[in-house]
């Protein structure tokens, strides 16, 4: 950090790295990447300590046949454990309902977010009770709110069905959650209702420190708003609204408490992390479980790449 | 003149509608929580006979004020730190170019990949391992598996979208990159360090598995555990009545938190940094 | 001053010195239930028993729900824990559980073994030894509208036959005087455990057996039990709503108690709840055995339930909480919890017990269901009881979901509990 005193004058003109190094002393560059280990060590130490076994120990485990009863007895059993995974088709029917569930909840709570981030942005009396009042589906842990629409779903004195019949848009009760594809919309419906407020929060957040001259700029050429949106604000949103996805896509992807609390291991719901948690915890079959996990690792690893590419999401950050 | 009248309504029925669906269900869990007994049953939009009865029952049967006690701690606890260490993690990431950048965040991301289930019994033995069974700072811990990886990316994302500009004018001025970050930077993350830390907290709050497994006591416990053991007259039986009292009562600081924060947030480049 | 220090430690090493010799006093934590009235037994029992020995009890609080809890059990028995060293384990865990329990039997008397239901014994012995002991039972019972059973002349059902007949009859005619919303039959049709207790009362109801026999062997397909999976697919939409699907007991008990229900299959629990002050449905509420199916092999069944009490190996004070289970499964224990909280005992003694009795008048129908229940085979198939409920439920709610006939279903499913089973080796 001397060396910025140093020479500042000469540096500072020059941030690019050079080809060659510009005598004996280490370049802005480097000297800049050695603060840069100073500042991510810290995290890099916390995350590592926390993660790093239990993580390590799961797929350890899932090359062996260990069962919760006996941990310490097991034997290295190779891909056998994967092998019978792929081979089960609970497992690829569970695979196939977690990605319908990701895409349409996730799809529809960015849809939503974005809806409700831009109301939110403008100016108007009692925003920040506006706010929190949008915040609430969040706030409520989620079994409890599972809960709680299970018991507003119910098809005999569910509230749900109580105002749907009274406004007569149907003439009888509707098995929200008994019926197959009803059971996953209402799965869907809850997800979305619990997890757009942490869409908005993030697009708001983005929206807001957006410079309000880029608006003025087009409200002088006379852009329509949907014009403005789409050329001006949405790209210069655009890499908070896919960070936003990518963690909202990692929850739907590993979603456990919705589907359980409201449909038990309905088949016609259970996801890959329902599947695994069956396995680890129901059937104490650890090495199959911890190989579930695993996989559903691998599975949300290769769905983040693909956003990532087809996003074109700057992960390296460097400047065009 | 029509027109504009139409869509300030439009407008306004909007906002009235994101109010409804967000804001229904709670609505109703307060209903639901000034009702007992078969009543739960009954499907009113206001109860016939509203009583405390459930909130007072909350306070007596198990000690819930010690219980939000302990999830505040919490939850503030790994908020912060997630915030701190992210926040320097995020500076270096987001405006400094070093070799193993983009590997560094993708191992990162990677963590939040695994299932919470999977990671549970290695985590259990890890704190076990560290004499923190049955204690907040073992919590405190584990929600940093969850917290910091969200929050470092959140921040690295905010952080590299402040112009150059800035930075570069604080290197004339000869500051180093602590000093730019702290006055530089801090000051105009206003929106994403209230966005990412209110999100981290509510993850911290209402996390559940972790709180489960790892506390044993009854006065280690935090909010969501409380709620789960919540009493009812059998195993069967679930105490409705009481359990949304107790979401009525633990949603209530998370708003107040949320107003708090609305005046912290500081809109746009305000700083006047940038001219020209 | 020195003098008189070393005369205080002396003294106090002294002191100390004659304690470490007498019996110390010992902490025990036992996990049982954490909810209002078992909660509140629970204590006054572990206490009255801390006070006679001179021991402390530590009691800590666990899920209600049976997953979250087994799940915890788990967690603290696989890492050795010494925190919990009495647990209270629902009936289907013994096998699950068995290795990391102590054998329980020189703690039971064997007056007292005679004299808990076999079925529950059996059910707790696992290679020979008694695992757990037996603290509650409940059995599935039939619950019905008395008033409106008398209002259209029709007896208490003894077939399922009946059953159907009845609830369409009241069905129709409540229809026709204006009140639609009355279903026929509510049960639990939800995929999770207490679909596993209904479909084996209808299937053992019908003689079809228990899933797996108590040798090991697979038993699940045959005609009966085809037959009742069908009688129960035809139930839904017409007497027993779409929604059953999705029901636990508490939802089922929710339109049963609010009036909407002929019949309900429910626990003993629902009794006391449907007869509280503020039930719309009190004092019109009857209690029966479940009905038999048809054909010669018919017979009542009632799917077991019910909590055990095991003491943990890894215990640091093994013999105490050995101790602390025989006092709580004892008679006088179990009295005192069936007149206070309706706990039905697992001693056949206190059916026949005037008190009990008077207290709890449908134990005089009990001891007959009790002797027909019917066990899940969670004993013979150990670890892989999960597994095997698992498969079960899935199965059967895929067929009463429309997916597949009853035939072809219970043929998979052999086939599936035979490979998990390895072909009766389990």
């Amino acid at each position: 950090m001397s060396a910025i005193h140093q020479s500042p004058a000469r540096e500072r003109i020059d941030l690019a790295p050079a080809a060659a190094s510009r005598g004996p002393g280490p370049t802005l560059e480097q000297q800049r990447s050695r603060v840069a280990w100073l500042f991510v060590t810290p995290m890099l130490v916390a995350v590592t300590l926390v993660a790093a076994w239990p993580l390590g120990r799961t797929i350890a485990f899932s090359f062996t046949d260990a069962y919760l009863d006996d941990l310490d007895n097991w034997v290295v059993i190779g891909f056998a454990n994967y092998v019978a995974l792929f081979q089960d088709p609970l497992w690829w029917r569970a695979v196939g309902t977690t990605a319908a569930f990701t895409i349409v909840s996730v799809g529809l709570e960015t849809l939503l977010g974005l809806a409700i981030a831009l109301t939110l942005n403008a100016h108007m009396p009692g925003r920040g009770l506006l706010r929190a009042a949008v915040l609430i589906p969040w706030a409520i842990p989620t079994v409890i709110s599972a809960k709680m629409w299970g018991w507003m779903l119910h098809d005999l004195y569910g509230v749900v069905n109580a105002a749907l019949l009274k406004l007569g848009l149907i003439d009888a009760p509707w098995a929200w959650l008994a019926e197959p594809e009803l059971a996953f919309a209402a799965v869907v419906a809850v997800d979305v209702w619990k997890a757009t407020p942490f869409m908005t929060l993030l697009i708001l957040a983005a929206l807001q420190v957006l410079p309000r001259e880029i608006y003025q700029a087009g409200k002088i050429d006379g852009a329509s708003p949907i014009k403005m949106f789409l050329r001006v604000t949405l790209p210069l949103i655009r890499p908070a609204l896919l960070v936003a996805i990518i963690f909202r896509g990692l929850d739907a992807m590993r979603v456990f408490d919705v589907i359980y609390v409201l449909t038990g291991n309905n088949p016609a719901t259970t996801t890959m992390s329902v599947y695994a948690r069956q396995q680890l915890v129901e059937f104490q079959d650890v090495g199959y479980g911890s190989a579930a996990a695993t996989a559903l690792f691998l599975v949300v690893a290769l769905a983040t790449a693909i956003v990532i590419t087809v996003g074109r999401v700057n992960v390296g950050g460097e400047r065009r | 003149m029509i027109r504009k009248r139409l869509g300030r309504i439009a407008f306004y029925l909007l906002i009235a509608g994101i109010i409804f669906y967000a804001v229904f269900p709670f609505y109703w869990a307060i209903v639901s929580s000034l009702k007992t007994g078969s009543s739960l049953f009954q499907v009113e939009f206001w109860p016939s006979n509203p009583t405390l009865e459930n909130y007072i029952a909350l306070f007596q049967e198990q000690p819930f004020a010690r219980n939000i006690i302990n999830s505040l701690i919490v939850a503030v606890v790994a908020t912060g730190i997630s915030l701190f260490l992210a926040l320097t993690a995020a500076y270096a990431l987001g405006r400094i170019r070093f070799r193993g950048r983009t590997s560094m965040l993708l191992v990162i991301l990677s963590v939040s990949m695994f299932p919470q289930i999977a990671v549970l019994s290695g985590l259990f033995e890890l704190i076990r391992t560290l004499g923190l069974y049955d204690t907040l700072a073992g919590l405190v811990l584990s929600n940093l598996i969850l917290t910091i990886p969200f929050v470092t990316w959140v921040l690295t994302t905010f952080m590299r979208e402040m112009p150059r500009e800035l930075e570069q004018a604080a290197i004339i001025d000869g500051a180093n990159d602590w000093r730019i970050l702290t006055r530089v930077f801090l000051p105009i993350m206003g929106p994403s360090l209230s966005a990412a830390g209110l999100l981290a907290f509510i993850l911290a709050w209402n996390e559940f598995m972790f709180a489960l497994t790892f506390t044993l006591s009854t006065d280690q416990r935090t909010v969501p555990v409380a709620i789960a053991l919540i009493s009812g007259a059998t195993a069967y039986e679930l105490p409705w009545g009481r359990v949304m009292a107790a979401c009525v009562i633990v949603t209530v600081p998370l708003i107040i938190l949320v107003l708090v924060l609305q005046r912290y947030i500081i809109s746009g480049l305000t700083a006047g940094a940038v001219k020209g | 001053m020195l003098r008189i220090v070393a005369l205080a430690a002396a003294t106090l090493v002294a002191q100390l010195s004659f304690t470490a010799g007498a019996r110390a006093e010992v902490t025990v934590s036992i996990s049982c239930s954490s909810l209002g009235i078992e909660q509140q037994l629970c204590q006054s029992g572990s206490e009255a028993w801390a006070k006679k020995t001179g021991n402390k009890v530590k009691l800590v609080a666990t899920p209600a729900d049976a997953n979250e809890r087994l799940a915890l059990y788990q967690t603290l028995l696989a890492a050795q824990a010494k925190d919990i060293d009495v647990f209270q384990i629902d009936v289907i865990w013994p096998a699950i559980l068995a290795p990391h329990l102590v054998d329980l039997s020189p703690v039971v008397s064997e007056q007292d073994r005679a004299d808990h239901f076999k079925v529950l014994v059996d059910n707790d012995t696992v290679d020979g030894k008694l695992v757990a002991v037996p603290w509650f039972v409940d059995a599935g019972l039939l619950y019905y509208r008395k008033d409106l059973l008398e209002k259209y002349g029709k007896p208490v059902p003894a077939t399922w036959s009946e059953l159907t007949e009845t609830a369409k009859a009241v069905m129709e005619g409540e229809a026709q005087a204006g009140n639609s919303v009355v279903q026929g039959y509510v049960w639990q049709g939800r995929a999770y455990e207490g679909l596993a207790c209904n479909a084996l009362e209808w299937i053992a109801s019908y003689g079809g057996g228990s899933i797996v026999d108590l040798e090991g062997k697979v038993t699940i397909d045959n005609p009966q039990a085809a037959q009742a999976l069908e009688m129960a697919k035809g139930w839904i939409g017409t007497i027993s709503p779409k929604g059953v699907l999705s029901y636990a007991e508490e939802e089922s008990r929710g339109v049963f108690q609010s009036g909407n229900a002929v019949f309900m299959r429910n626990w003993p629990y629902a009794w006391a709840l449907a007869n509280a002050a503020d039930s719309p449905v009190k004092g019109k509420v009857g209690v029966a055995v479940l009905p038999k199916g048809d054909g010669p092999d018919a017979r009542n069944a009632a799917a077991l339930g019910g909590q055990n009490l095991a003491v943990s190996k890894y215990s640091a004070h093994p013999n105490e909480a050995a101790d602390l289970v025989r006092y709580l499964t004892s008679a006088e224990e179990q009295k005192r919890r069936a007149l206070e909280g309706s706990f039905n005992p697992t001693l056949r003694s206190l059916y026949t017990d005037q008190e009990t009795v008077a207290a709890n008048p449908f134990y005089k129908d009990f001891l007959p269901i009790m002797e027909s229940a019917v066990a899940r085979p969670s004993t013979v198939t150990g670890r892989r009881y999960n597994q095997v409920s698992s498969a079960f439920v899935r199965t059967v709610h895929g067929a009463l979901s429309g997916e597949g006939t009853a035939s072809a279903t219970l043929v998979d499913l052999d086939k599936e509990l035979e490979r998990l089973g390895r072909n009766g080796r389990w």
